[in-house]
């Protein structure tokens, strides 16, 4: 790409009403899913999947109900690095979570 | 002694006859404004409001601490007294303190903008900042709350009967409200600097809050979350910090304190911010290693992400994981080295002058730097088991918050209230009230360092009478240091009225702010500034003024 872009002037992009119905169908599919999976019993994969799951449907609603998908890169950075600091809370708390006990034993 | 302060004839000097104090008049032009210049006025008066009363919580803590049993209140109250001291002085008053004022105010002057990038959203933080300390104040009020500020699970979810509730949810108002002041910097130094306004060429007042919006967005919704999550324990019992849940109530801790730690860099990292332009101004000379400096308030907010953990060494975290976490607290200290050396070296053969800014951040630098390398004593694993929870953690707060931060709280309102207001305040007693005040801390504070090495516990309102002497110390200097926090409270409001005309550049400064009226337009420029040379270019200056000097003769 050649031309900077510039997020006050850049061309909107435009969703028609398909993609948004497109979406909210998945998203009540996916809760159904979770739902159903509930009352299955997977041992500690029911959080797994649970989890999954909804991670899936953020990303769902981040992408196109929040249309990062279709902003500029400066933008879609501004999420990562939302996300990237949620990463560093888990990643750093495990640490403590999973040698708590070494030594222990 | 030799000043830089050239202030315009006093005789015929008039204040401009227009400027965004006198734009509109009425209540309603105050509290339905968009002007970040007015906007930041009603948050100076408000957070002086709530620091006037967590002084006060402040005062009755040492008073109590006079004599060792617990004589003036009963241990509850004492509990619930130091409680709203913390809780008022931190989330009302440090984290609001220079970005939400000073900031509010410089940011859109500096970048060379009309205002910062929405208006709307600014007042609104304003409001939720207010609604949020009326809330803290009615949680006051009502009874009170006894967690300490740091809301201990499963103490403050199990144990207490207190107004928890009610002054977590004002804490949340309040963390919204620096959530959107950090929000509108962000945006408006991305996308409205003026032509020229490379970001190498931004005043690092503006990188420090730069650096500091990044952790108020990245980290207050942590702290909401975890606060709400308390409430839910506490009023429908969804097990996350209560073991016999399946929760953890260290959980808890690791939440807070990945808020709380960086929260520290908040409240610190716009000081700093304070301190580089001050430096500058009053030593004529370009901060040394510019570039060294805004990155390193960069990789304050980064680094200030990764050490949380080290207020919970004692809590039964995991050893492996606890050295991990004192190692990156020592890398902290990097940065924040990096800081203090600049600024000395800035100071190094430059042309010093003792304007009343200057000695409020001399005052910083020594205090801070007394403070930061005490807290290289907590990082390290043995000596925390010792010192942690004692008087030591209390007084190496107090010395990074209160001596760092609200030194360069009030070398900022100084420096800036002439392009505030328009009108100097009284050097001579600014000066008494500056060194009244390092004294006065010194004096304090000093004491609790020697009372936590020898083992005084915090959060108690009864000590063995070993430690008189020592406290005895402690409370006498609080009184001066409250005459020196007084001070400036009666002679800058008298200097709004008697105070001499400033115009426009007082100090001889660089940026951009001091080359348009004091008071600012409501719209700051008559036409858009172009940034033509580096931050701190004092030859530019010289030139520029000559230049004027020369058309009007």
């Amino acid at each position: 790409m050649s031309e900077k872009i510039d997020p006050e002037h850049q061309e909107q992009h435009i969703v028609g009403p398909p993609v948004y119905l497109t979406i909210l169908l998945c998203l009540l599919v996916l809760t159904a899913i979770t739902t159903g999976v509930a009352f299955i019993d997977l041992g500690v994969f029911n959080a797994v999947i649970a989890l999954a799951i909804a991670c899936l449907k953020a990303s769902l609603v981040v992408l196109f109900f929040m249309h990062i998908k279709y902003s500029s890169r400066l933008l879609k950075m501004t999420v990562l690095a939302g996300l990237f600091t949620f990463m560093l809370l888990l990643t750093l708390t495990m640490t403590d979570y999973i040698s708590r006990a070494w030594g222990m034993w | 002694m030799s000043t830089i302060v050239s202030l315009p004839d006093q005789a015929t000097a008039k204040l401009p006859r227009k400027s965004y104090l006198n734009e509109e008049y009425g209540i309603k032009s105050w509290l339905l404004t968009g002007d970040h210049k007015r906007i930041a006025m009603l948050y100076l008066m408000s957070i002086t409001f709530f620091f006037v009363i967590g002084g006060m919580l402040a005062g009755l803590i040492r008073l109590e601490l006079l004599t060792p049993p617990s004589d003036l209140m009963a241990t509850d109250t004492y509990n619930k007294v130091f409680s709203m001291h913390g809780i008022i002085m931190i989330f009302l008053f440090l984290v609001p303190s220079v970005p939400a004022t000073i900031g509010n105010f410089l940011i859109p002057l500096m970048v060379g903008a009309k205002d910062l990038a929405f208006p709307k959203i600014n007042l609104l933080s304003w409001y939720l900042y207010v609604i949020g300390g009326i809330i803290i104040l009615a949680a006051m009020v009502l009874g009170g709350v006894d967690t300490g500020w740091t809301f201990t699970t499963p103490l403050s979810t199990h144990y207490l009967n207190t107004h928890v509730v009610t002054a977590a949810m004002g804490i949340f108002f309040a963390g919204f409200s620096s959530i959107f002041t950090g929000l509108n910097f962000i945006v408006t130094v991305h996308r409205m600097r003026c032509p020229g306004m490379t970001w190498f060429r931004l005043p690092l007042f503006v990188w420090g809050h730069y650096a500091t919006s990044i952790i108020m967005i990245l980290g207050t919704p942590v702290l909401a979350i975890t606060l709400v999550l308390v409430a839910l324990e506490r009023t429908i019992n969804i097990g996350v910090f209560d073991p016999t849940k399946g929760g953890d109530p260290l959980l808890f801790q690791h939440l807070f304190w990945f808020y709380s730690h960086p929260a520290v860099y908040i409240m610190i990292l716009p000081g700093m911010a304070v301190i580089s332009e001050v430096i500058s101004t009053f030593s004529r000379k370009r901060v040394f290693g510019y570039t060294a400096v805004a990155f390193s308030s960069v990789a304050i907010a980064v680094f200030g992400f990764l050490v949380w953990e080290h207020h919970m060494f004692i809590m039964g975290v995991s050893q492996y994981s606890a050295l991990v976490f004192s190692l990156l607290t020592m890398l902290v200290a990097v940065p924040s080295a990096i800081k203090i050396f600049n600024w000395s070296m800035t100071l190094y053969k430059g042309s010093i002058t003792f304007e009343t800014p200057m000695l409020y951040a001399f005052g910083f630098i020594g205090l801070f730097t007394i403070g930061g390398l005490t807290g290289i004593f907590l990082a390290t694993l043995g000596m925390d088991i010792h010192l942690t929870e004692t008087y030591f953690i209390v007084a190496h707060f107090h010395f990074v918050m209160v001596g760092g931060m609200l030194m360069a709280y009030l070398a900022g309102i100084h420096f800036w209230w002439p392009k505030m207001t328009g009108r100097m305040y009284p050097e001579g007693i600014s000066k008494v009230s500056a060194i009244v005040t390092f004294i006065g801390f010194i004096v304090t504070f000093f004491p609790q360092f020697l009372l936590g090495y020898l083992g005084m516990p915090r959060r108690y309102a009864a000590y063995p009478p070993d430690f008189q002497v020592l406290n005895v110390f402690s409370t006498a200097g609080a009184s001066i240091l409250g005459i020196g926090y007084l001070l400036p409270m009666l002679y800058l409001p008298w200097s709004l009225i008697y105070g001499k005309i400033a115009g426009n550049n007082p100090w001889q400064a660089t940026g951009l702010e001091w080359q348009i009226q004091s008071p600012p337009l409501t719209e700051n420029f008559t036409e858009i500034p172009v940034m033509d040379h580096e931050a701190y270019d004092y030859e530019w200056l010289a030139n520029k003024t000559q230049h004027e000097v020369q058309t009007v003769g």
